[in-house]
């Protein structure tokens, strides 16, 4: 494991699996509601946590474009797998959220806004890739002119629980997008999990709040076997990684590939279904909507997810912009891979490969991605159709 | 509260009695809701009438002025909200619509059957004669159509609200939302859209249960994959499906070609995008 992030930080100390269960006590004790990985429906999906039972104790998935399966590992692993269907953003970005209520009252309306404070949350189990999301999406809802009230209030008041990662997916790619799998700053807490030679977790401090917790549990500095064994474990993981982007000059090549045939073949395949976009840990869209009651003397305004895989989302009077699967596939990868460096100054993507694995027909972003490499259509693109 | 306007004078029912004059003193008119049925099995109008607590709210608000289902009192068009249940399979249909649209200034369908044909629109695909002959013991008294058709292939519908059966609360949105003019939060996205909002884990990548949400129009709400089932497309196809691009992964989860064919051939065959992936299996 690298260095710890300030000299004011604790060394990296060692916890056990005894220790795990007394810092979720802890945390509780501290007003914090532990969320993260647990088994749901044949998948790690997120939700509360009340102790580390409740964590996939054991079990790894397996994943391939288009498929997810879960598999008995054979040892007590409590972070023994990747990144499932689910992303935080459920719960900075949460899928349906009442912005304001109207009421009918004596001379005109009476608008109430939504003011619900969001519990304070642990995040437990960030991987490196998922940090990174975060702080993508930061860009997008605390940035520029309208930061995003309820975002802020959940982004500031949780606890980022890091993991780095011990095993990898067919699917992830975050070392050639710089993401992972070692996670490298932006959590309170990273632990590493080391199961050679009994199960035990090096747990490092990235901020004074994460500090506070390894202070509280154990003053036990990490030994320098143990250190080097979570560095190995790292170095395993990035070795095991299969799939990769080329990252050189990603936001040109898209650009000058507008016309490229392999978008109106990959728009054969795809339903336009928006699954991509709404397990993707960094897309950002939404909608609202208006509702009212029968009697018309309530009303309501949601936000909720949206896609620019849906009609509606690019529908202006007289009809949607992108009316084509093959006009709205082609906005997906090049504002995640080529105008989002333009808007925000990063990569929209960071390689956890969810969007992969939970295509229901297995669209790789990393094989469009190569096909439009293969047979770039030059500087002047357009021009240069075959 | 927007009251229902009259109807612009070129869109006047011709046929129908004059709605009554209001005068300045007098209360405003109810807005007037009728249902109409046609070849169905009555399944979308009882969503209506599950929609009882909703509509004892606005029960002064509007006036049921034609709902066999509910009761036999019938009053006179015109009325400000027709909604159509059932498709047109016979002759008296074909012209029984023409009136509903002449008396109606609003038309809203509901169902797969009057959004697409129903499950009766198999007949397209068949010989009605020879059905007939199977069934009836005088076929000669059957005047029917050799096909089954959507509302909307007979007059202008102003709202098609699609699903076999439709969906309550989607029923109770387009209610307000005509009643109050806004415009309805019925998303045409893929049922996908709505197991993501919900939570749930994908039942075809997850599973290996083949699925046909990615094709299969929202409303539902997703039931059937928060029940752990595949979807079956009653919603019939979202905008722009691409059932083709879907068929090797229905294969691979399992589906043969006569099995594709058939998950295709139900509710809502009659609609373009279902029917030409039935038709491409058989
Ligand atoms: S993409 Fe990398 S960081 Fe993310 S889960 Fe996979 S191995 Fe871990
Ligand atoms: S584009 Fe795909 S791989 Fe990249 S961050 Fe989004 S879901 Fe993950
Ligand atoms: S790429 Fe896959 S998940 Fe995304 S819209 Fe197309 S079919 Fe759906």
């Amino acid at each position: 494991m690298s260095k710890h992030a300030s000299p004011t930080l604790p060394a990296p100390v060692l916890w056990t699996r005894g220790d795990m269960d007394r810092f979720f006590e802890t945390l509780r004790k501290e007003g914090y509601q532990p969320v993260g990985p647990t088994l749901r429906d044949g998948a790690i999906v997120y939700d509360t946590l009340s102790s580390t039972r409740d964590l996939p104790v054991g079990w790894g998935d397996e994943q391939e474009p288009g498929a997810y399966r879960l598999r008995k590992r054979g040892d007590e692993a409590l972070f023994g797998y990747v990144v499932g269907p689910q992303s935080w953003k459920q719960y900075l970005f949460p899928p349906r959220r009442k912005l304001w209520s109207a009421d009918r009252a004596a001379g005109g309306l009476e608008f109430k806004p939504s003011a619900e404070a969001p519990p304070k949350y642990a995040f437990i189990g960030v991987r490196g890739c998922e940090l990174h999301a975060l702080q993508v999406q930061d860009k997008a809802f605390l940035e520029g002119p309208y930061a995003d009230p309820y975002y802020r209030a959940v982004r500031e008041g949780s606890l980022v629980v890091a993991v780095n990662c011990g095993t990898s997916a067919a699917t992830c790619f975050c070392a050639s997008m710089g993401t992972g799998p070692k996670v490298e700053r932006g959590f309170d807490l990273a632990l590493t999990e080391l199961l050679d030679g009994g199960q035990r977790f090096v747990v490092e401090a990235g901020s004074a709040r994460g500090a506070k917790f390894v202070d509280e549990l154990s003053p036990q500095a990490a030994a320098p076997e143990d250190l080097a064994e979570a560095a190995r474990v790292v170095e395993r993981t990035a070795a095991t990684l299969r799939r990769k982007v080329e990252p050189g000059g990603l936001r040109e090549l898209l650009a000058r590939n507008l016309e490229h045939p392999r978008w109106d073949e990959v728009a054969s395949r795809c339903q336009t279904c928006a699954n991509c976009t709404l397990v993707c840990p960094t897309c950002f869209c939404s909608t609202v909507e208006d509702v009212s009651d029968l009697t018309g003397e309530h009303a309501e305004r949601w936000r909720r997810w949206d896609s620019c895989f849906t009609f509606d989302h690019s529908y202006l009077h007289g009809g949607a912009v992108r009316a084509s699967a093959m006009s709205r596939y082609r906005q997906w990868l090049t504002h995640k891979f080529g105008t989002w460096h333009d808007q925000f100054g990063v990569s929209g993507c960071v390689g956890c490969g969810r969007c992969i694995s939970w295509c229901p027909v297995g669209i790789d972003v990393t094989e469009e991605l190569a096909a439009i490499r293969a047979n770039d259509l030059g500087k002047d693109g357009e021009h240069a159709h075959p | 509260m927007a009251r229902a306007r009259k109807a612009s004078p070129k869109k006047a029912p011709r046929r129908a009695k004059p709605a009554p004059k209001r005068t300045a003193a007098s209360a405003p008119r109810l807005p007037k809701l009728a249902v109409w049925k046609f070849a169905s099995c009555d399944g979308c109008q009882l969503s209506l009438l599950d929609c009882e607590d909703e509509l004892l709210a606005v029960a002064g608000k509007i006036q049921i002025a034609n709902f066999m289902e509910a009761t036999r009192a019938v009053v006179d068009g015109p009325y400000d909200l027709s909604l159509v249940e059932g498709s047109i399979t016979t002759p008296h249909d074909a012209e029984r619509i023409q009136e509903v649209r002449r008396t109606s200034k609003f038309l809203v369908t509901i169902g797969a059957c009057a959004t697409a044909g129903g499950i009766q629109a198999l007949r397209n695909f068949a010989d009605v004669e020879e059905f007939t002959r199977a069934v009836y013991a005088t076929p000669a008294y059957i005047s029917t159509l050799k096909t089954s058709t959507p509302i909307a292939a007979h007059v202008r519908v102003d709202y098609e609200l699609r699903g076999c059966p439709i969906n309550k609360a989607q029923l109770v949105e387009v209610l307000s939302a005509f009643l109050h003019r806004r415009r309805p939060n019925v998303p045409d996205q893929s049922v996908c859209v709505e197991c993501k909002l919900r939570g749930n884990v994908c039942v075809a990548v997850a599973h290996g249960t083949p699925c046909l949400g990615p094709v299969t129009h929202a409303g539902c709400g997703a039931i059937c994959p928060s029940f752990d089932r595949g979807c079956y497309g009653c919603y019939g196809p979202k905008e722009r499906a691409n059932p083709a691009g879907l068929r090797p992964w229905l294969g691979r989860h399992g589906l043969d070609a006569g099995a594709v064919r058939r998950v295709f051939g139900t509710f809502n065959v009659g609609s373009d995008a279902f029917k030409q992936e039935h038709e491409a299996h058989g």
